[in-house]
């Protein structure tokens, strides 16, 4: 009995935000220099009242028309995402109706970004092998350019929208094929990536945004998503290499055990100084943030995906997923595909 | 560190592959500079972390006004 990731199908919504669409707006800027310093040519946009939820059942419906899965199989979902459709209800239980999945099945969020998708495959790893369910469809979504500022365009240039559908499953191999996790947290980071309101500590009735310049000289406005980029880049060549060094002790590995390495893509500028910090060869790194951006906690699924379409991924590769973000909040583990 | 205040700046003013050679030295205050983006403090903590393991976060350079203030807040993490 062995949770394995069986299947992963992606959806990125149809507008496209392109680094001259950027250069435009932000003169003093070239499309090239964007590219320089993103590693991103393009970004996907959600149409206007498309969410992350929307991006999820799209995303799930891909999935199951790919690769010819049965809804009806599916006994657990979990739906991991910020950008969530309600307070209350959970939006797991509003997609398990759309999807027209059993009502006999478990289904819940996780409310975690950049990490997200790491901790969420420890979930369903918990629950294949723990709680003895067969199928679970792990979703994330996030529609974050909603959330982002006009003005900022940092933040703009990085991020875009998208869903991933993954489907762990029980695979009864002899053994697993989803390794061991680390984990981590330090909410003294919490500012570093924050939007403040529109929840119950400043609720928008009570709250209204005003721009304002922060000391970083940065345009703000406490209803928008916003990052202190040298913070961020300060922690994450702090935590990555320490999060890679652990998940391969846990297991026992060397770098050279690892046939593949698959980072959260946050920016590709920050992937390329990671990688050659950690001396880990090119052709054993794969990157896919080009033409879809920092999509959060679907970053690592759609790296995946394209890493098994492009053939980078063979099946009985061991390759390492390191996730670190928003939060802050980082996850590590080891899968065979 | 073994680097003079000149050695860090030099090899430094490589790292900006966008800058002409010899146009930054451990006086400039470089947030003056038309050429600096925050794109420059990126390649400064990158730089800093391959050369020196030392990890500089937003704050520490929040504090600096020259190159000669990042080289001497990084030569005190080392100590």
């Amino acid at each position: 009995m062995g949770a394995k990731i069986q299947a992963i199908s992606y959806y990125l919504p149809e507008k496209v935000l392109t680094n001259h669409d950027l250069a435009e707006r932000f003169t003093e800027w070239t499309p090239d220099e964007i590219e320089h310093q993103t590693g991103i040519v393009e970004r996907h946009y959600s149409a206007e009242g498309e969410i992350a939820s929307d991006c999820a059942v799209a995303a799930a419906e891909l999935l199951f028309a790919q690769h010819n899965i049965d809804r009806q199989d599916i006994d657990f979902l979990i739906f991991c995402a910020q950008s969530t459709d309600y307070a209350s209800p959970t939006t797991a239980c509003l997609i398990q109706h759309r999807l027209g999945l059993r009502t006999s099945i478990g289904a819940i969020d996780i409310n975690l970004g950049c990490s997200g998708f790491v901790y969420s495959l420890s979930v369903a790893k918990g629950m294949i092998e723990a709680v003895g369910m067969k199928n679970v469809l792990l979703l994330t979504a996030e529609t974050i350019t909603k959330s982002l500022h006009p003005q900022d365009k940092a933040t703009l240039a990085l991020f875009g929208d998208a869903g991933a559908a993954t489907l762990v499953t029980n695979a009864a191999s002899a053994r697993p094929n989803i390794g061991q996790f680390v984990f981590g947290t330090d909410g003294s980071g919490a500012e570093m990536m924050i939007k403040r309101n529109g929840h119950f500590r400043n609720p928008f009735t009570h709250l209204w945004g005003i721009d304002y310049i922060n000391e970083l000289d940065q345009v703000c406005n406490d209803n928008c998503f916003q990052m202190n980029g040298i913070g961020v880049f300060s922690f994450s060549m702090r935590t990555a290499p320490a999060l890679v060094k652990a998940t391969l002790e846990k297991h026992h590995y060397t770098y050279d055990d690892i046939d593949l390495f698959i980072f959260h893509q946050a920016n590709g500028f920050m992937l390329d100084v990671l990688r050659k910090k950690m001396r880990i060869p090119p052709e054993k790194f794969f990157t896919y943030i080009r033409n879809c951006g920092n999509t959060v906690s679907s970053t690592i699924p759609i790296a995946l995906a394209e890493a098994l379409k492009q053939g980078k991924a063979k099946s009985g590769d061991k390759i390492l997923l390191a996730a670190f973000g928003v939060g802050l909040s980082w996850a590590g583990t080891v899968i065979e595909v | 560190m073994t680097d003079t205040a000149e050695e860090f700046v030099s090899k430094l003013e490589i790292e900006f592959d966008d800058f002409e050679p010899g146009t930054i030295t451990p006086e400039t205050k470089y947030r003056e500079m038309e050429e600096w983006s925050s794109m420059h403090a990126l390649i400064v903590i990158a730089f800093i972390n391959a050369e020196y393991n030392v990890t500089l976060n937003g704050e520490d350079l929040r504090n600096t006004e020259t190159l000669l203030d990042i080289y001497n807040i990084t030569k005190s993490k080392l100590n």
